[in-house]
């Protein structure tokens, strides 16, 4: 190492020495070290203005690592209580300041250290840990080409500094993992920074301690997104015209500025986002995070790690986001997920969401649970029929067991489960009747088992939600499955009934895949998703035609190839999606605006995003 | 190695009442959350657990959540290093200031260079950085060395170590071994050419007749105590 030390180096008049050695350095610093425990600072003081310069004086870079470097060698001999301040100063240095000497320099004192003693490898973490954010000074830096290379260069730093450190002290990432998670920005910090944070949480489960430490990232960033995703209530996003209440998330109603060519794609979305989620960042940093985990499943995919990565997140939904009231945005990462692989995750998805149905201790759990269910079943394009059909079997002998062995008269409350059930099965049905009925196998057990569900004592079309049962009747008739046709049309979206069964959380309204509102988000989900738009589209058809035969039904659907949804005929664009955004979201909706429930043309829309009552918010 | 040791402990493990249908997971459960973690009552660190059921009674916490508290005998592996034990760990990282080890896998030990014994000298060998013995060049020190050291502390609170290599019976195990092994060999060569010149002597050209042997020896004898008259 060896170099020239000046006289006027800042604060180092003592340190005058024309050339020395590495060695010559090592004795130095060791002798400035031992002497403060001996009464003499002088030396130690020096050391420590290097490390800390004096207000207005500018660091000299090259004692600066010359110093470090000689530090590195001699951590045998600091002691924390006596070098507390020395220390100190060097571990809240900011690495986000310095160029990239200053930083290896600062990385190899941190492994000395970190190694040198158990007592400091706290320490050395946290300081690793605070290097995950900016300094606020530099925020406004990130989006610039230099803030960009020096955000790569603390992050592959700080990343391989971890590791080797994990190498050295095996059970650091211990430590750490519950370091990250303590330490973990809130939701109402800058968005810049929560998201930097999330991005090195997610480098570090994919990189090399992420058996280690990876799924405590994922489950803390699963939290976080749920925490986020709580925060925005449904108010909030109808600030604007609360008296629109629940249906103002049709962006179809929206004066949506499609006429003006000049405003581009983020333009539209900015102007959405702020119309909606003016006053609630928080929408905006979910939205960010969201696609940063797509992002980093795409990453998993590739390396061939998503099916373990999607083991963390089944368990984490299952533990969080199933329990959380009406989660609104957050289950798409499992939605996404499930996209990348619908053979593995997308089964699993399934099959954990109907076990939870079927065992769960807790009616609210099996009821939460078939909802996602359902929602899922409707809304994933990704899932081949009869994948779909396999659940909807599953579904009906449920429901048809359920009826056989249960006696009684309506009872929205007690039977909760069995309505939940049968609303998730009409629901379901109403987004896929079509395809089911193409395969004769399903069509034979549809008939066989739906009207003894449907006309048993316990009503469920008297129970389940009126605006499903009627759409489900609709279809039903449109496709000549034998239903019962006497239910009194009620034109309404909900009844005192389907209140009834869904209780004080309202789980009778709850469809947590309806179309994801989140902008950014949206350009992930779109091509995996069914809106009612395509749905409803080919059934207008047959409703105009209802001489329709089976045969043209089964030349719409592809059986066991995924669902074939016409879609206006042609292949359509990203940018012509994203302009008719708002158009489709309308059009799936029988979702009445509150002010005008009287006015509803029955059977006309589907739900698109449902609200709680006002009384159980 | 030393600071291993089995013991066996009668534990007490309290149950939330929602575990009361599957005892045997979560009294595993309680039990691994010991696990690399330095226990005061214990007096080490857990490292394995083999838990017997002698009764499936269980006693009742009176309270708002009833636990309920499961006897069982446990044979445990401690892990507790002291000073002065002689512990090994394979060498992952080594500089002029210090050699750094992890023990077991899991415990991480490091060796500052006052604590190096001056027979080692540290040199750049092949781009590698290794310690040599003065005394013997074969004796040597680089990562993946499987090295034996002193302790001179253990932190319980991140199962860090601070180890020495001055005493002489400290570094590379293959070296001491294969040290331990030839002085064996030697030892057992002297007592073999010793057992040899034993038995060379015992042959019948060196033996002496026996009455000839004590003849003599009692002529020494009295030529002595004749030598003792005279004088």
């Amino acid at each position: 190492m060896g170099m020239e030390l000046h006289a006027e180096s800042a604060g180092c008049a003592e340190m005058e020495i024309a050339e020395i050695t590495d060695s010559d350095l090592f004795k130095l610093v060791r002798h400035a070290l031992k002497s403060v425990i001996q009464g003499d600072p002088d030396q130690y003081e020096q050391l420590l203005r290097v490390m800390h310069p004096d207000e207005g004086v500018l660091p000299d870079v090259a004692l600066l690592v010359t110093c470090l470097k000689a530090l590195s060698g001699s951590v045998s001999c600091l002691d924390i209580v006596h070098h507390k301040s020395l220390i100190a100063s060097i571990l809240q240095m900011s690495m986000w300041n310095y160029g990239t000497d200053v930083m290896d320099a600062l990385m190899e004192f941190n492994i000395s250290l970190a190694t040198s003693s158990g007592q400091y490898v706290d320490l050395c973490l946290e300081m690793l840990v605070s290097n995950f954010m900016p300094p606020d000074s530099f925020i406004s830096l990130l989006n610039q080409p230099r803030g960009i290379l020096r955000k790569g260069q603390v992050i592959d730093r700080v990343h391989s500094t971890l590791t080797y450190i994990a190498k050295l002290v095996p059970l650091s990432p211990l430590r750490l993992e519950r370091m990250i998670t303590e330490r973990m920005p809130h939701i109402f910090t800058k968005e810049p920074l929560i998201l930097i944070y999330v991005e090195n949480m997610l480098k570090l489960e994919s990189g090399a301690i992420g058996d280690l430490v990876g799924r405590t990232m994922l489950v803390a960033i699963m939290d976080k997104l749920i925490d986020l995703d709580v925060d925005i209530a449904w108010d909030d996003i109808l600030q604007e015209d609360f008296t629109k209440g629940i249906f103002d998330m049709e962006l179809g109603d929206l004066e949506w500025p499609m006429d003006d060519g000049q405003q581009n794609g983020d333009e539209l979305q900015i102007s959405w986002m702020e119309r909606y989620f003016s006053g609630n960042l928080n929408a905006q940093k979910l939205d960010s995070l969201i696609v940063l985990t797509f992002e980093h499943l795409n990453i998993c995919k590739e390396s061939g790690r998503l099916s373990q990565v999607f083991h963390t997140l089944l368990q984490s939904f299952q533990q969080t986001v199933l329990m959380a009231y009406k989660s609104k945005f957050a289950q798409f990462v499992l939605f996404y997920a499930c996209s990348l692989d619908p053979e593995n995750c997308g089964r699993r998805f399934a099959d954990t969401l109907f076990h939870k149905f079927k065992s769960s201790k807790y009616p609210e759990w099996r009821m939460s649970a078939v909802a996602y269910l359902a929602s899922y079943l409707a809304r994933a394009k990704f899932l081949p029929i009869s994948f779909v059909a396999e659940y909807v079997e599953s579904l009906l002998e449920w429901c048809s067991s359920y009826c056989f062995n249960q006696g009684g008269s309506i009872n929205p409350k007690a039977h909760k489960e069995f309505y939940a059930g049968c609303q998730a099965l009409m629901y379901v049905l109403c987004f896929r009747m079509r395809s089911m009925l193409a395969i004769p196998r399903i069509r034979s057990r549809i008939s066989k088992h739906i009207e003894d569900i449907l006309r048993h004592p316990l009503s469920p079309l008297m129970v389940c939600l009126p605006s499903i049962v009627e759409e489900f009747l609709r279809l039903a008739k449109v496709t000549h499955l034998d239903v019962p046709d006497n239910v009194v049309s009620s034109n309404l979206l909900e009844s005192e009934l389907s209140m009834a069964f869904g209780g004080r959380e309202r789980l009778d309204t709850f469809f947590p895949f309806d179309p994801c509102l989140l902008m950014k988000s949206d350009r992930f989900i779109r091509p995996n998703f069914v809106y009612w738009s395509m749905v409803r589209n080919s059934y207008d058809n047959d409703d105009d035609d209802e001489g329709t035969s089976d045969e043209d039904d089964i030349e719409i659907c592809t059986a066991g190839n995924g669902i074939n949804i016409p879609n206006d005929g042609a292949a359509r664009s990203y940018d012509q999606d994203l302009d008719e955004f708002g158009n489709k979201m309308s059009k799936m909706s029988i979702t009445p605006k509150v002010a005008q429930w009287g006015e509803l043309q029955s059977g006309r829309q589907m739900p698109s995003s449902l609200l709680p009552c006002p009384d159980s918010l | 190695m030393e600071a291993l040791k089995e013991c066996r402990a009668n534990l007490l493990v309290y149950l939330h009442p929602s575990n009361a249908k599957n005892v045997e997971t979560a009294v595993y459960r309680e039990l691994s959350s010991l696990l690399f973690k330095f226990n005061e009552a214990l007096d080490g660190v857990v490292l394995t657990y083999e838990p017997k059921f002698s009764s499936n009674l269980a006693r009742i916490l009176p309270g708002i959540h009833p636990y309920f508290g499961v006897k069982l005998e446990a044979k445990l592996l401690l892990f507790n290093p002291k000073p002065e034990m002689l512990l090994e760990g394979e060498v992952v990282k080594v500089g002029q200031q210090s050699i750094h080890i992890v023990v077991l896998g899991f415990s991480s030990a490091v060796i500052a260079d006052e604590d190096i014994r001056e027979d080692f000298k540290y040199k750049i060998k092949h781009g590698k950085e290794v310690f040599v013995s003065r005394s013997n060049k074969k004796h040597r020190i680089k990562v993946g060395t499987t090295l034996r050291f002193s302790v001179k502390n253990f932190d319980e609170e991140i199962l860090h170590m601070c180890g020495s290599l001055i005493p002489d019976n400290t570094g590379n195990i293959q070296w001491l071994e294969t040290k331990a092994e030839e002085s064996q060999a030697y030892s057992i060569t002297e007592k073999r050419i010793g057992n040899k010149r034993a038995a060379e002597l015992l042959e019948p050209d060196n033996l002496v007749p026996y009455k000839g042997k004590l003849k003599s020896e009692n002529h020494i004898k009295k030529s002595k105590r004749s030598k003792s008259r005279d004088s």
